[in-house]
């Protein structure tokens, strides 16, 4: 199991937890992840926002990038994922613009390489096995709300291996790691997303309504699959009693007895300790 | 009260540089329901299209809707017509730019300091592009703490990774065909 990895640029800031929990994970698991080399921003919410042909071409060039390898790319950010995913579209069926990309960045298209999300892969039967037979600390009694956040799996046009409003994929794994996944009505509800500086005030709204819902489930902790996800919710929920809000890839490691798991939580606003320490594997 | 004109092409206009058919909207207001920003909207997303549908060009392009929008898809995955309104809300906002109407200021500045970030190093650099983001929006000092926490906890890196293949970025940034800026919209409406 290999693929061509993009990081994507929260994971090695805002989002530095979520790409060393994936490192960690992927090769307990022996899933292998090679970084493409010298890969580019996709453009996020900002250039799509103002620029269409932009928040295609950024993406294109990824893709280019990733033509010789051959292998599929997976990326732990949404709307990383999502950005290749559109552009790769494009280079798909329209031909006038494929060839202009192909002569701006000197690569031939093959349509082989496909933008696969982090989650998707993880939660392929096979690799759901492997970590069933690897959890050796199961997270017996954690109720987790399984949050996917917007992009993930919309639009279904786009993405395809979950059900856009009702989406289970994380709640199965959530299951395999020993948790409780909790049934929850804000799965796919946006958390404000890139509003979170230029108008804070949504994001407080949206982020501490989800954590309050979240709670009112009975969910001990929030999983999550986005790095904006987590740091509107870890950062913008007003409660007084606060959500720890994770890394689906956190967890895992938590479950697979991961000793670097502790250091993955000193990365957090809302500390998961309090509830998660008594599973942490000493070391 | 003066009539706001009506632009008589407005819509045509919008449903092909789209690539979404918006004329097929019935006004079930779907979107709306799910929009988790149309809270703070001054008209909702079902009546930004229908505004579009009546050529109220004015007052959809000068409209804070455009600006909220955050393209999460929900309205798309619910419509019963099909029309997903995120690519409509770009290209409200892409129309707002090239004929003069003001942007939301602080939305505006984010993006563009994002996008200038990206131009320079090939990736986004959080420090420089807040800084620029500050400075563009003159909003100084909200968010400093938030801002300290992150840095404290290692989540913001002071040196920026640039990519050797700048030169590609460049070109991606200003290599473009006269004809149409958007060419992707068209042909999707093909």
């Amino acid at each position: 199991m290999k693929y061509t990895y993009y990081p994507g640029c929260t994971i090695g800031t805002t989002a530095v937890e979520f790409g060393l929990s994936t490192d960690a994970i992927c090769e307990a698991l022996g899933v292998e992840l090679v970084e493409l080399e010298d890969w580019n921003c996709c453009g996020a919410s900002s250039a799509h926002s103002l620029d269409h042909e932009l928040a295609l071409r950024l993406p294109a060039r990824n893709i280019a990038l990733a033509q010789e390898a051959g292998l599929d790319i997976v990326a732990p950010c949404p709307a990383c994922y999502q950005h290749v995913l559109q552009a790769d579209m494009e280079l798909r069926q329209n031909e006038v613009w494929r060839r202009e990309m192909e002569a701006l960045l000197g690569f031939t298209y093959t349509g082989r390489p496909r933008a696969r999300h982090l989650l998707e892969v993880l939660t392929e039967p096979e690799v759901l096995e492997r970590i069933r037979q690897k959890v050796t600390r199961p997270l017996t009694g954690l109720k987790v709300a399984s949050y996917y956040g917007c992009v993930l799996v919309r639009p279904p046009e786009f993405t395809g291996w979950d059900d856009p409003e009702h989406p289970m994929r994380m709640d199965v794994l959530m299951e395999a790691l020993g948790a409780e996944p909790v049934p929850w009505s804000y799965k796919v509800d946006c958390c404000g997303a890139s509003l979170s500086l230029s108008r804070s005030a949504v994001v407080v709204t949206l982020s501490t309504r989800l954590a309050k819902e979240a709670q009112e489930a009975g969910a001990d902790v929030i999983a999550c699959a986005c790095g904006m996800c987590q740091i509107n919710l870890d950062t913008r929920q007003a409660l007084e009693q606060k959500i720890p809000v994770l890394y689906f890839t956190e967890l895992m490691g938590v479950a697979l007895g991961l000793p670097q798991a502790k250091k993955w939580f000193g990365k957090h606003m809302v500390d998961p300790t309090p509830v998660l320490g008594k599973f942490l594997a000493s070391g | 009260m003066t009539p706001t004109p009506i632009d008589l092409s407005f819509s045509l206009t919008v449903q092909k540089r789209s690539g979404e058919p918006l004329l097929r909207c019935y006004f079930c207001q779907k979107c709306s329901a799910g929009c988790p920003v149309a809270y703070a909207m001054d008209y909702k997303p079902a009546q930004v299209i229908r505004l579009v549908q009546l050529g109220r060009k004015e007052t959809v392009l000068s409209s804070s809707a455009i600006w909220l929008c955050v393209g999460c898809e929900a309205c798309g995955t619910r419509c019963p017509n099909h029309i997903r309104l995120a690519p409509m809300f770009d290209t409200l906002r892409y129309m707002a730019l090239e004929e003069g109407y003001k942007p939301d200021p602080m939305v505006y500045a984010l993006h563009r300091s994002f996008l200038d970030s990206i131009r320079l190093w090939g990736r986004v650099h959080e420090l420089s592009m807040l800084m620029e983001y500050k400075l563009r929006s003159r909003d100084l000092f909200s968010d400093l703490g938030m801002g300290v926490g992150l840095i404290l906890k290692g989540k913001i890196s002071f040196i920026p990774e640039r990519i050797r293949g700048l030169a590609d970025i460049r070109r991606l940034y200003s290599e473009r065909r006269e004809e149409s800026a958007h060419p992707s919209a068209e042909e999707a409406q093909r």
